[in-house]
Order: C-alpha cells, then structure tokens, then sequence
C-alpha cells in the first residue's frame, strides 16, 4: 500500500461505542493478560495461605486455632527465638568479615584486590548448603580434617571445633552471607569523594582517626542496608539448617515449618506459622528503605570528586591477610574438602592412591535419575528465567508507560516476593495450586512458576531501571512510522536491551538453579532437582557422591558467570542493583 | 491523499486545540490551518506549550479540548485520539532516537518494510534518500559509528522516505553544535523545496524558524500570538511578545491626539504612520528596531519632522556595530540604536537622529 493513496478517512475517529472500540488497542490485552498473570502468580499463593491459616483442618471453618497450636507451644517459640538470634549473630559476623575487607579494597593500596574480588564471587555464588556441607568435612566433631590435623598436631583426643553447634552454625552461614554486606559496603565506599577524607587530614586528623570519624560514618547506612538484607535471608534460610541444625537438635523455625508437612500434614497450622514471618520481613524492610532513603548522606549523592588510595605501608599485608584468612575459610578449605571427598572412595580415608577415583563423576553422569535431575535443575531455571523476564519486562512497561490505571499494583506485585521467605512461598504455592482445581504438584510447571516468582523482583528492579534509562523516543519513532507497541517492543526495545535483560535472565537462571527452599515442597518424584538431591544425599550421608554434585553445579555456575563477564560486562554478579 | 478533495482544504486543521494537565494549561485554544506543503514553525520559549501541540498532531498526546483535522477528517479531539501509528506522519526528534541494533539502512527501511514495499523498491528508495541526504557510502554503518550531524541525517531520511502526508520535527538540532545547526537549518530548507512535504517544526531558535519557514507561528504560555511569514513577522510585529521575541527592539510609548502622535517632550505627525494600522485616540506602544533608526553629528541635510536632537547616555561595542543608548530631546526616553564601526559618538555627545515611522510597528498589549 502506498502512502500517497490511502485514504485516512478509513482510518479517522467514529463517535459513539463504536469508536470506542476502535480506539481499543489489541495490545491492551496483552496489558491486561500480564496484569492477571501477576495476579494469579504472587496474589493467590498469599491469599490462599492467609485462608488456610484461619480454617480448620478437617472442617474448613474459619478458627484462631492454627495460631493457637502454631504458638501455643514452647519449642515453636523457642525455635522463633533460636531464629532471630541466629539471624543476628549471622548478622553481626558478616559485617565483622565485609567491612574491612570492602574498605581495604575500595580505598587503600592493598594488593592482589583482583583476587580477593575473585574469590569473594566465589563464595557469593556457592550455594550456602554446599558450603555448609564442606564444613562438616573439614568441622564434624571426630572425622573432620581439622579436627584431625588438630589431633594429630597436639596429640589430643577430641577436636577444637564442631559443626554441629550454634556459634559455627552461624560462623558458617556468615561466610556464604558476607559478600552481601560486602557489595553493599563497596559501592558505597567507591562512591564517598577523597575531598571528604583530605578536609579531616587538613584539620589535623590521622588516618586512622579518619577513617572511624568520616569514611565509615558516611557508609553506614549502606552497612546497615546490607546487614538488613543478610538478616532477612538467615531468618528464610532453610538449606543450611536442615544440614546442620537438624542432626545438632537445635530448633529453627524453618525446620518447623518443613515438619508440619512431615505425617501427619498440618499445612493449616504450618501457614498459620508462616504469617508472622511475612511480617517480620516486612517490618524490616520497610527499615531498610528508611535507612537507605535518608538523602543528608550527601556525600553519595554525587559522582564527582576523585578518590586517591590510603597508603598503608606495613598494615597493607595485614589487611590482605585478614581478606585472605576470611576468603579461605569461605571457598578455599571448604572447596578442598569437597574436591577431597569428590575423588574419594571414601572421604573419611586417608590421601591414597587407593581412595582416589572417578567414580563419583562418572556415577552422576551414568546414572538415568541423576543426569536428569541435573537436566531438570538448569531446564527449569532457563524457563523460569525467561518466564521471570518477559512478564517483569511488561510489567515494568506498562509501569513506565502508564498504560493502565493502577500501574503502582502492578509493581507492588512484582516486588511483593521480595518480602515471602522462599520457604513460605513454596507453602504458599502449595496450599494455591498442588491440589485441584489447578492441581499441578509433581508437574515441571509449578517449579518453573515458584522460581520465576521467588525471583521476579531482581527481574522487575533490572527491567525496569533498563526501561528508564531508554529514551521513549526510541519507541515514539515506530509509533509515527506506522508501528504498533508490540512491534516496537519487539524490534526496538527488546533488541537495544538485549544485554541487559540477557544480564537480568542470568541474575534470576543463576539463584534458580540452586533454589531449595521453595522447591523443596514442589518437586514430585519425577521432577527432582540438584537441590533436593543434595540434600537427600546429606541425610544418606553420601558425601562423595554430594560432593561431584557440588563441583558439577560450581563448575556450570563459573562457566555461566564468565560467559555473563563477556557479554555484560565485569562486575554484573558483584553490582548492587 | 485523494485529489477529488478541493483545493482549499487545510491539510491539518487545529481547531480551538487545548491541553489541560491538573491546573496546568499547556496549550489554550490554539486554532491554526496548515495547507498541504507548507512548512511551518512553532517557536516560543521553553514551557510554551510547542512540544505539547506537535505531540497532539503526532498523536502522542489526547487533547483536553478542541480538534484536530487532517485533509477534513477529525483525528484527535478530546473523545478519542487516532493513535500515532494509523496517522501517516513521521516525526524526528530530539534525541533523533536512531535505533541503535539497526544499520543506517535498515533504520531507513524500516517504515517502508511496514508499508509492505517489495525489497527491490525498499532498496531503490532507500538508497536514494540516504544520497539525498550525503549518507550514500555509510548505509551498512550502525549508528553508534556516526557523528552527531550524520545521526540527524540518518532521521531525516527516515522519516522523509515514507512520504509523510505530516512531517514532524522537534527542536531536532538543539544538540548539534553551532557550526553544524547554521549548516542543517539549510540543510532542512533544501529537502523541503525538493520534497514539498507539509511540515510542523518546533524550535526556540528563532534564526532557525527565519531560515526555514514559510510562516512562523510564535507561542507564548499556550496562546498563538502571532502567525506571519519570517519577514512580516520580523517587520510587523503585532504583539510586545513577538516584538521582544523575535530579535532586538525598543518599546516606545504614545498617544495618538488628533493629527498628532505624541511621545515624551516630541510628536510625530501621524499621517507619516501606515494610516490602516493605527486606530482611534488614545494611547499605542510601537516597537522600533534598533537598526532603523539612524544617527548624524550634525542635523541631517533634509529638514525633516523625523528628525529629533538627542544625547548618548551610554555605548557598547559590539564588533560588527556599535550599540548605543540616545535619549532624544531631553525626554526620559531610553532608544537603543544600532550603528555603523565606524559611526564613533562619545558618552555625553549631542546628536541628531532620524525615525522612520514607516517601520515603526504598533502594537497591541
């Protein structure tokens, strides 16, 4: 069809419901599907979970009982305790490793940064359980390697350390916390002008006096919102627990949870558990944004200003040494341990010739039930990263464009998992769809929806920051050619953000091929994943076999994050987003 | 367009067009006729309701109030708005928004592709248009590779290979530097003569509305105030915001009293003004250019009732002129005069000047 002949009368306005139908875009209900996926997606398993807190089992009345039983009972109120201290003491250690660290790297002449920076990745994207496991090779109370080389050094009878009590539990969930506090802290150290530190030298202060009265003063709101951020994921936190705390007796409330679905079933009472959960992550939350949203830190506002490193002289080997100590504690022994007992027979023995093997490798590739429950862990995590990314895309779209009326909800919906445990969420998605009439336990779909939603946050934040910082005149250019929103999504706006939402599908493929908590309530016996497997594995005590598994996964996730390095960019893991 | 529409039919037609956003009025009742291949400017200072009213003739925005019609048919009022994409116009923007993941060639094709054109057509015009507009040799370059000049070529050929019946323009050369913007406004006038394509193009550069245009429309807080072509609006303004708009001018106050007009402590005698322009008794403000009002050391040669004395209360040398403030006959009336480099008065001399009545515009408040 040629411009010059077509008639716009064809094309112009009608009055009356006619035109106003006219006027309706086919588009809009794509709008209008996304808006209703959200709905069904983040808004039933919430519902339905406050529902079944109120009914009783049998009956389905409504009754206070399941908070009567819930709480009612001191060990489910000690368990509620053991996790906020828990929590709190992670807290404490992880600020206690990052922030030295994070100021030794941004702001002083320490060496070997790059490999500090390296190995503090490392530890970020090990999988807290893996960790936890390799720290019961190298901590368990006879066999451990340290408890052994302890042994054998000073001729004792019992080791130093053992994992199997509260203090290490925390310890060891701190060094797979830590980097947390550590991106927090960095970013904001990067960002805080020498100008700062050079008018407190000018005035007379020392270095060190400075660095307690200026720069750390000027990054503790950035502390205080990483520290927020570890106390929320250690009070969520399930896989660590089940490995450690579950043989050492010591009560946690996420273990409670996961026992009321042990027979008999009590999901009424298990969600009624639940609910303060929710709100104590809420509550911190919203402090964490009052914190962070506090503008008289001026100094961060701005991005001018240079920044010269402190010299250290001596103390920069102290400081690297210190970095080194945490790191290896983090990846290095642990990841020893697990490659020890990855080519072992049996990892208790010694370092023969006779132990080595590659049987446990070659295990997990030869057998039908692991390969596939490899297959299973990175298929769904692909699904329902693409999942995740074309619904917050949309949604963020619709947010930015102010397409439909109510766009707040709809971000309030794509951030509202932010604030649901996985642990709760997975409960949630239970009680919502495993049973009729949606009826999908035991199918791929509900593990590929309960990841996409457990991460649907990281992809709405990224999605959207990519939206805002694209001009509309890019999309406003196909429009007045002849173009409709769609094609303009599909042409212009997805193809200019490609890295960016490549960088947001593998922020949300990475943490969905390790996710345990929400998974362990949807896997069915056909759609085990590596998660789940693990943690079997642990209570069969096959750490052989557990620990190839650990290095396959580790081994997938480092390939993964280099190939992010190349096509993103540096730093899109280590980013504070 | 069909040609069995008579002649006199405005290709685009704002009728009475208001955008209201909260208490805010963007644009107010703006009613303007646009014929078929005109090429006409918006030109107002920033917040003037310009970019508000080429978006409503994009169809970007939905007016609060009154109408807009293309070729007679309405396609924007208040119930309903046809979108941008049914509208056949296209449009160039500020930030030229050249698609980044796309080759010159395929950002230019890209409307030509939605109009179904076969390859080897899209091809051929393609082709032709990026010659057109100097960027033959780059065609297979992405725009990342592109200077900022060759970024806007590359948005003018792509909207103009479409054959727009409406083509847009917004501010598109306020991010070039000045070299490049004195050469593109040219550039803009060239493409119009050879295409003829009716266009809107919004600007607060008034030398770039002069150079391109065949009729300015100058806005001031959402009103049109004046709709002229370059050299009237120039000569004739007819509002003291056009007039303080549009290049340099003295504001001068009088009264009109019978065959007289009366300034402070001189008069004029009024059949020297345009007759037609000049209403009943009563108080008039012109604006006089300060180029058309001349200097002399002693009276001027013809006994002329033009003719005033005055002194200089104050000068500035500006390079390509003097800049020098009169006060004539001793009246507290402050006259900015431009001269000649080497017209040469000192602070304080006494002087003659001339004003030229014919070129002095009255205005209305």
């Amino acid at each position: 069809m040629s411009v010059a002949e077509s008639p716009v009368q064809g094309a112009t306005l009608h009055r009356g419901p006619l035109g106003r139908l006219r006027r309706f875009e086919p588009a809009s209900l794509i709008w209008v599907l996304a808006a209703a996926a959200l709905l069904f997606l983040v808004a039933t398993p919430l519902v339905r979970l406050l529902i079944s807190s109120l009914q009783a089992t049998d009956t389905g009345t409504f009754t206070f009982d399941n908070y009567v039983s819930a709480y009612g009972r001191m060990r489910n109120l000690e368990a509620l305790g053991n996790s906020l201290l828990y929590a709190l003491e992670v807290t404490v250690l992880s600020a206690l490793m990052a922030v030295p660290i994070a100021w030794g790297v941004s702001r002083t002449d320490m060496p070997a940064k790059s490999v500090v920076r390296a190995l503090i990745l490392g530890a970020f994207i090990t999988p807290p359980y893996l960790g936890a496991i390799g720290w019961i090779l190298l901590a368990g109370p006879n066999a451990g390697w340290l408890n052994r080389a302890w042994m054998a050094v000073t001729g004792s009878h019992s080791g130093f350390i053992d994992i199997y009590t509260f203090p290490v539990l925390s310890l060891v969930t701190a060094l797979y916390a830590f980097p947390y506090i550590f991106v927090f802290t960095t970013d904001a150290l990067d960002r805080v002008s020498s100008e700062m530190e050079e008018a407190a030298n000018i005035l007379g202060a020392g270095s060190v006096y400075t660095v307690f009265r200026i720069t750390l003063p000027l990054v503790t709101p950035a502390i205080l919102g990483g520290a927020i951020v570890v106390f929320l994921d250690t009070v969520a936190l399930f896989g660590t627990p089940a490995i450690i705390a579950l043989p050492a007796r010591i009560r946690i409330m996420t273990l409670q949870l996961w026992q009321y679905f042990e027979f008999p079933v009590r999901a009424e009472v298990a969600a009624a558990y639940a609910i303060p959960l929710i709100a104590i992550t809420l509550a911190l939350f919203w402090i964490q944004r009052a914190v962070l949203g506090r503008r008289s830190y001026v100094a961060l506002t701005g991005k001018g200003g240079s920044r010269t490193l402190t010299p250290l002289g001596p103390w920069r080997w102290a400081i690297l040494g210190y970095s080194l100590f945490v790191v290896s504690l983090a990846v290095i022994l642990p990841y020893a341990a697990l490659a020890k007992a990855a080519f072992s027979k049996a990892w208790g023995l010694g370092f023969t010739l006779a132990n080595l093997t590659f049987n446990n490798f070659y295990r997990l590739l030869a057998e039908e039930g692991a390969r596939r429950t490899i297959l299973h862990s990175f298929t769904y995590s692909a699904a329902a990263g693409c999942l995740a990314v074309a619904l917050a895309l949309l949604a963020a779209y619709v947010v930015n464009r102010k397409l439909m009326p109510g766009g707040a909800i709809l971000s309030l919906l794509c951030m509202a998992p932010l604030v649901i445990p996985g642990i709760v969420l997975g409960i949630g998605f239970y009680a919502a769809f495993a049973s009729p009439p949606v009826a999908l336990y035991g199918t791929a779909l509900i593990l590929i929806l309960g990841y996409s939603t457990r991460f649907l946050p990281i992809a709405y934040v990224n999605c959207a920051a990519s939206l805002r910082a694209l001009n509309p005149e890019m999309e406003e250019a196909v429009r007045i050619l002849g173009g409709t929103r769609l094609r303009a999504i599909a042409r212009v706006i997805v193809p200019v953000l490609k890295k960016s939402l490549l960088g947001t599908w593998l922020l949300v493929f990475i943490p969905a091929t390790r996710e345990l908590s929400t998974a362990i309530f949807l896997v069915g016996a056909q759609t085990r994943v590596i998660s789940v497997m693990m943690l079997d594995l642990s209570e069969n005590g096959s750490f052989e076999i557990l620990a190839a598994l650990g290095f396959f996964l580790l081994g997938a996730t480092i390939l993964i994050v280099l190939l992010g390095y190349k096509i993103i960019g540096r730093d899109f893991m280590l980013r504070r987003s | 367009m069909s040609g069995a529409e008579p002649k006199s039919v405005p290709r685009l037609s704002l009728d009475r067009l208001s955008c209201v956003y909260g208490s805010f009025t963007a644009v107010d009742q703006l009613s303007l006729d646009i014929a078929p291949g005109e090429f006409i400017s918006l030109l107002g200072p920033s917040g003037c309701g310009k970019t508000t009213t080429l978006r409503m003739i994009a169809g970007f925005v939905r007016p609060t109030g009154g109408t807009i019609a293309m070729d007679g048919a309405v396609i924007s009022s208040p119930q309903g708005s046809l979108p941008p994409e049914k509208r056949q116009m296209s449009m160039i923007f500020q930030s030229y928004a050249i698609w980044p993941n796309m080759t010159v060639a395929e950002n230019v094709a890209f409307g030509l592709k939605l109009r179904r054109f076969d390859r080897e057509s899209i091809r051929g015009k393609v082709q032709s248009m990026l010659d057109t507009v100097k960027l033959g040799a780059l065609a297979d370059r992405y725009p990342a590779e592109l200077s900022g000049g060759q970024q806007q070529r590359v948005a003018l050929a792509r909207a103009m290979v479409i054959e727009p019946r409406v083509l847009l323009l917004d501010e598109p050369l306020s991010n070039l530097d000045a070299n490049l913007r004195e050469e593109m406004r040219f550039e803009i006038r060239r493409l119009h003569d050879k295409f003829h394509f009716t266009t809107v193009y919004v600007t607060h550069d008034q030398g770039e509305a002069m150079v391109t245009s065949d009729r300015i429309a100058v806005m001031n807080l959402g009103r049109l105030e004046q709709i002229e072509a370059p050299y009237l609006l120039y000569t004739r303004p007819k509002t003291r915001f056009v007039a303080g708009f549009i290049g340099r001018t003295n504001f001068l106050e009088g009264r009109i009293e019978g065959e007289r007009v009366v300034f402070d402590r001189f008069d004029l005698p009024r059949n020297l003004f345009e007759k037609e322009r000049l209403e009943a008794n009563g108080p008039v403000l012109f604006s006089v250019r300060p180029q058309n009002i001349s200097l002399d050391r002693g009276p001027f040669s013809e006994d002329s009732p033009v003719r005033l004395k005055g002194r200089v209360i104050e000068r500035v040398f500006l390079g390509e002129s003097w800049d020098y403030i009169v006060s004539p006959a001793d009246s507290a009336v402050r006259l900015k005069v431009a001269a000649m480099p080497s017209q040469v008065f000192e602070v304080g001399d006494t002087l003659w000047l001339k004003l030229d009545p014919q070129q002095m515009a009255p205005l209305k408040e």
